[in-house]
């Protein structure tokens, strides 16, 4: 088998594949986040009793959270702030799509990549 | 890090020195992921309750027990520098080697970035100035150590041994100075996780934390990067590994302990320094200022430690042409990878700036996850491919393939964990990969030098 010679890079095509990197990054995972669309998925079950037995704490925890320098009121919110764990069967499937068909092209299009690498590498021999 | 770049006469040529032994190795593990035990696992316990914290801290260090297992007889016989990376290129190919540099670059880059927001919020916390925000810390930490990185300044193994010992020692002086072996006197377990709240979220909440549960060990594969700089590597990576991860498994049963019997969970769930508060609550101010300095201390040692691996893994891509060749100059003058440090530096500046830390967390814990997942793969085509008695190993993992499995499990689990939760950030940091991944194959591929990807002195693999 004949020794593949990649081409030269130019600067300019460089800086190109440079930038292509930079977006994506940005666009795929800071965007999300700069919008707001990454994080918990978690909301306040508000309460209108806000003392320490309502929001569930006993007498131990309650001397805690003052220790911690928290009223009920200003420790409603965290506690009361909580994941509602239902799922979501669309994203799920959609999510599990997404991973195996990552996985099923990585694994298919490396072992392309990888018998011209292999081919090259002992045909030299 | 000990890791010396040396141009020759041909070039940009790495050349490392074979000087570490297995307290190195343990020192380079233990000491990007001890900062794991100061913030982020205790997150778990927003997800599932104080006692799902403590059920993942047990399953998912057999997840680690797995990866250090199949990790070890990788490395040890593939003993090249680049680790997993390096792994990836001799046993699946280009394509997959690149994403495992990336999951890399990304799982460091962003622990790098939950560092940095952590050291800055703690001397926010502890300065206590009205109007004070962490901005300016955040970026000092990151411009700092990149800087020092960028000057080959870099603490050594020897000085990151010094201060991983010193945060893992002040985690063990906080559980014996509460009496650990006494309830009600300082620590209250059993009022504060009880039947009504151990496990608010049930049985599901336990998968749930599986996500944070992750960080009590996340990097402790960075092992593999000294791989070629080890003396013995059949005698040093498994004992160094393991040595680490027994070390990080009796600090997170600590840590749990002394914290659960310290604070309510819903408190524990969200603050960003458990340890440090667990410092105040015993009313010390010795053990207070203790491991305020310890957070800072590990937050610092795992920050300087993932500029350096990420810098590196990225320096890799460019040498091998898998990103544009630009990234693998070395400076001439201080050696180090300086273009791939400053490329990184404005990209942990940008996360660092917007991210909450569960989200840096939760992208690097993914990273993680997808590498790990690759890990339990490779093992199976590395077996097949070279079966035992084909090659030299330097050390192999017994009970083959279950660890591959139980790998494989526990990654699918921690997937379906952040999906609970975190779905959004999953999906788009999958959809990051697969886009660049396709950019790689259709386009960038055609740079590569076929030959050049395998330098092991192996036999043909079986099936090619």
């Amino acid at each position: 088998m004949s020794r593949y010679t990649p081409p030269e890079q130019s600067k300019t095509g460089q800086i190109f594949d440079i930038v292509v990197v930079v977006v994506a990054i940005f666009v795929a995972l800071w965007l999300p986040l700069k919008l707001g669309l990454a994080g918990a998925a978690k909301s306040i079950d508000a309460l209108d009793a806000k003392t320490w037995e309502a929001l569930g704490q006993n007498p131990t925890m309650a001397s805690i959270w003052e220790k911690l320098g928290y009223t009920p009121e200003t420790a409603h919110d965290i506690i009361q702030n909580r994941f509602h764990y239902v799922i979501d069967w669309p994203t799920l499937i959609i999510m599990a799509a997404v991973l195996i068909g990552y996985f099923v092209f990585l694994f298919r299009a490396s072992d392309r990549e990888y018998r011209d690498v292999i081919n090259e590498k002992f045909d030299d021999k | 890090m000990t890791i010396t770049l040396e141009p020759t006469i041909h070039g940009d040529r790495v050349s490392l020195l074979r000087v570490l032994g297995p307290a190195h190795v343990w020192a380079l593990g233990v000491g990007i992921v001890l900062v794991g035990e100061f913030t982020g696992w205790n997150f778990a316990a927003d997800k599932g309750g104080a006692l799902a914290a403590l059920i993942v801290c047990w399953i998912v260090g057999l997840l680690y027990t797995s990866v250090a297992m199949i990790d070890s007889e990788v490395t040890s016989t593939v003993a090249a520098a680049g680790g997993q990376y390096a792994q990836a290129k001799h046993i699946v190919g280009p394509l997959m080697a690149f994403n495992v540099a990336l999951f890399l670059v990304f799982a460091y880059t962003m622990l790098e970035v939950s560092d940095a927001i952590l050291l800055g919020d703690t001397i926010v916390a502890k300065a206590g100035v009205e109007g004070l925000t962490h901005n300016s810390f955040i970026a000092a930490t990151i411009v700092v150590l990149a800087w020092l990185n960028y000057r080959g300044v870099l603490m050594t193994l020897n000085v990151n041994f010094v201060i991983t010992a010193i945060a893992y020692i002040s985690i063990v002086i906080l559980f014996f100075s509460v009496s650990p072996w006494t309830q009600g006197a300082v620590l209250k377990l059993n009022e504060l996780v009880t039947p009504g709240n151990a496990l608010p979220y049930g049985w599901i909440g336990v998968i749930a934390a599986f996500q944070f549960g992750i960080w009590y060990y996340l990097g402790i594969e960075g092992t593999t990067q000294a791989a070629e700089e080890v003396r013995s590597p059949a005698r040093s990576l498994p004992y160094g590994t393991m040595a680490g991860m027994i070390t990080l498994l009796i600090a997170a049963a600590m840590t749990w302990y002394v914290c659960a019997s310290l604070m309510p969970w819903e408190y524990l769930g969200i603050t960003y320094y458990p340890l440090w508060d667990a410092g105040k609550l015993t009313g010390s101010p010795l053990l207070e200022n203790l491991l305020f300095v310890a957070t800072l201390l590990a937050a610092l040692a795992s920050a300087n430690g993932c500029i350096n691996d990420a810098a590196r893994a990225w320096f890799s891509l460019g040498r091998d042409r898998y990103l544009p060749s630009w990234f693998s100059a070395v400076h001439p003058k201080y050696r180090t990878p300086y273009r791939s440090i400053l490329f990184l530096l404005p990209i942990a500046l940008a996360f660092a700036f917007i991210a909450d830390l569960n989200q840096a967390i939760t992208f690097s814990i993914l990273s993680g996850v997808l590498q790990y997942t690759f890990m339990s793969i490779n093992i199976i085509m590395f077996r097949k491919k070279w079966p035992l008695g084909s090659i030299r190993r330097g050390y192999t993992h017994p009970f083959h393939p279950l660890p591959a499995i139980v790998l494989f499990c526990l990654c699918v689990v921690t997937f379906f964990a952040i999906f609970l939760g975190f779905g959004s950030q999953l999906i788009a940091m999958v959809a990051f990969y697969f886009l660049i991944s396709l950019w790689f194959h259709f386009y960038r591929y055609k740079f590569v030098r076929r030959g050049d990807q395998f330098t092991m002195p192996w036999p043909k693999p079986q099936g090619y």
